[in-house]
């Protein structure tokens, strides 16, 4: 006998009445009824749109926020300096689940260097600021232990920074090497809004690879401010929700839900468990067929006698 | 085309070369898989008489606005629907429809569930529904990170994370807008229809499935003896249908019902 | 600029109950999909009059009746010829 996919039953096939159903009717009807719907609900409540942030609006908004993340992207000590693959070698966001480490086993496939990305580079395309370049050329001259001092000393001194209206910062006394006036140049080129095309376009011209900008936005504080504002959060179940009062993707509640509990909760390698526990529950999904228990339920719980009781009925009778 | 009475199985000479053509092999099977009223039949078993049945087709109809609206986005490129009333107008109905989809897709898996609908051999449509659903979700997201406004922007970049864990980020960049809008417009849709195509096929060929025999299924037996009557019914048995229009081209045989 | 009946815009009430926390819409559409669950199962489908004369003529022996999904014959009489002559 030949392989087959069946699950144990003895289903028979159905020899017995069959009454005038047109199908195609049907599907013109639910085509008409879907489009309605759809375009009722577009009238009553269209669909969201809010403005994406832009590293411009993140700079003038946020600047100590937005110099804190940039000098970290030129120590090295960034979310995305520090990730691992499929950015770079790091450590801090890598993930495995107990001998399964696919994340490092794919490895680095986006390669960024951070300080040169988000610092170096930018900075390089500013025309005609011999003062920059200077600044760059005794960065990279300095040991890494001193660059390490300067940015870390920077860092803290910008909690303790004044802004002024025209964008200069000024910051207490203080060791800071080259950092300050690598930085203030950065700002402002932030802020005039070049920034944003420098970190798309860096490689070639045309472009449709945002994940530079979009990385340095998300080490900084701008997007998960907003994101909070919006109930969009991890914590917040955010992954099931749309922007305003939207409904978003309900269908992900189980996935979400994993994130609330321990020990996903706590765990350094949630995403890579959850993950994990989603394709368990999937494959079960998609097998319920041949899972004694789970393909029985219907049975022991018969809602399909409610389903089909004018046959059963007819049956009786 | 001249009608026959009845027409060679090759309208090429040479007809013991045509016996192994590919085409005429492929054709031979489909029609003897899906015969036209298989495929498109006018009547349906008369235990077809409940609102939950509708829930498939009408997951069809929601996936057809999906599509059609989707068309009319691509028209004008990804960031169309932000600068005009008409394109916001469409991306509405966009979204309002893939809301529609996941709303019937999940009623209707609750109703097939319940009936379970994968017995008599339907496992296959059991199985192609539930990863049309599954590979549904990854094409929203898709959707989700392609919108190029905030919500993208924070979806792709907390998406990125599982994505990385599992390794997937090597090659599938959530942050990667063109990758994504490629895979959304055209990837995930082929492989959502053709799920989708391979599911309503094998529905038509396995006909719905009839419900439960209430006397094994009050006694509590699984797998137990087929009902007295082949139809089920308390009353005259119909004769057999013919072995050619039985599914799978043959009569299912009690050795079948054994060895699965 | 096309406007809405409703302006979904404001930031979204959420239900809050232990760890679960979860927006109105979002519940809201659950809930719905309970309720027309439901409804499909409890409310009587159209066209129970045509599927009783059905299986009333079935019983009485008519093979014809009522539309089958094998009653109507090939114009050719066998699928596979069927097939050939289009």
């Amino acid at each position: 006998m030949s392989f087959s996919l069946r699950s144990k039953d003895r289903t028979p096939e159905w020899k017995g009445s069959y009454a005038h159903y047109d199908l195609v009717k049907e599907l013109c009807i639910a085509l008409g009824a879907m489009t309605l719907l759809a375009v009722v609900l577009t009238i009553l409540f269209s669909s969201p749109d809010e403005k994406p942030s832009t590293i411009a609006q993140w700079s003038r908004s946020m600047p100590a926020d937005f110099l804190t993340t940039a000098t970290s992207e030129l120590d090295g000590t960034s979310g995305t300096a520090e990730y691992g693959p499929p950015y770079n070698n790091g450590t801090g966001s890598v993930q495995h689940a107990a001998f399964l480490k696919p994340q490092e086993w794919l490895g680095v496939s986006h390669p960024i260097d951070s300080a040169k990305a988000y610092v170096i580079e930018p900075l390089d395309t500013i025309p005609n600021d011999p003062g920059v370049q200077r600044a760059i050329a005794t960065y990279n001259a300095a040991p890494a232990k001193q660059q390490l001092a300067w940015s870390e000393a920077y860092s803290k001194a910008l909690e303790k920074a004044t802004f002024a209206a025209d964008g200069s910062v000024k910051l207490p006394a203080g060791a800071y090497g080259p950092v300050p006036a690598m930085m203030s140049s950065l700002l402002a080129l932030a802020q005039s809004g070049g920034l944003e095309g420098t970190l798309v376009s860096s490689s070639q011209f045309f472009q449709t690879d945002y994940t530079k900008p979009l990385l340095f936005m998300a080490d900084g504080k701008l997007l998960e401010e907003r994101a909070e504002k919006l109930h969009l959060l991890g914590e917040q179940w955010g992954m099931m929700n749309e922007t305003g009062s939207y409904p978003g993707q309900s269908w992900l509640w189980l996935y979400t839900f994993w994130y609330q509990v321990e020990p996903f909760k706590s765990s350094t390698n949630a995403d890579l468990l959850v993950v994990l526990a989603m394709t368990v529950l999937s494959l079960a999904f998609v097998l319920i067929p041949f899972i004694p228990g789970l393909r029985d339920i219907p049975r022991w719980i018969p809602v399909q006698r409610l389903i089909w009781r004018e046959h059963y009925r007819a049956q009786r009778t | 085309m001249s009608v026959a009475a009845t027409p060679p199985k090759s309208s090429t000479p040479g007809g013991a070369g045509g016996q192994r053509s590919w085409t005429i092999r492929t054709r031979e099977a489909g029609v003897a898989a899906l015969p036209p009223e298989k495929l498109l039949p006018d009547g349906q078993p008369t235990y077809v008489g409940s609102w939950i049945y509708v829930f498939g087709v009408a997951t069809l109809a929601a996936l057809m606005v999906i599509v059609g609206s989707g068309m009319i986005l691509s028209l004008k490129g990804p960031a169309w629907w932000h600068y005009t009333g008409v394109g916001r107008f469409f991306n509405s109905i966009h979204l309002w429809a893939v809301e529609l989809f996941f709303f019937t897709t999940v009623v209707h898996l609750w109703g097939k569930y319940w009936m379970a609908a994968w017995r008599g051999g339907r496992a296959r449509v059991w199985i192609t529904g539930a990863v049309t659903f599954l590979i549904a979700i990854p094409a929203a997201l898709t959707g989700y990170v392609s919108q190029q406004n905030f919500d993208a922007q924070w979806i792709s970049t907390q998406a990125k994370d599982a994505m990385n864990a599992t390794g997937a980020g090597a090659f599938f960049n959530v942050t990667n807008f063109g990758q994504m809008y490629s895979w959304h417009i055209l990837l995930f849709p082929i492989a959502v229809v053709a799920l989708v195509c391979a599911h309503v096929l094998l529905v038509r060929r396995h006909g719905v499935v009839p419900p439960m025999d209430l006397a094994t299924e009050l006694a509590g037996v699984v797998g137990a003896s087929p009902p007295t009557h082949p139809d089920g019914h308390a009353i005259a048995t119909r004769p057999a249908a013919p072995a050619a229009e039985a599914p799978l081209g043959r009569p299912m045989s009690q050795e079948d019902e054994v060895a699965s | 600029m096309l406007g809405a009946v409703f302006n979904l815009n404001d930031p979204a009430h959420v239900v809050h109950w232990h760890f679960f926390e979860m927006s109105v819409s979002n519940l809201v559409v659950i809930c719905l999909m309970l309720v027309v669950f439901a409804l499909a199962i409890l409310l009587p489908f159209p066209g129970a009059t045509r599927r009783q004369a059905a299986r009333t003529l079935h019983d009485e022996g008519g093979a014809m009746a009522g539309g089958t999904l094998k009653g109507k014959p090939h114009r050719g009489g066998q699928a596979g010829e069927g097939a050939m002559q289009r």
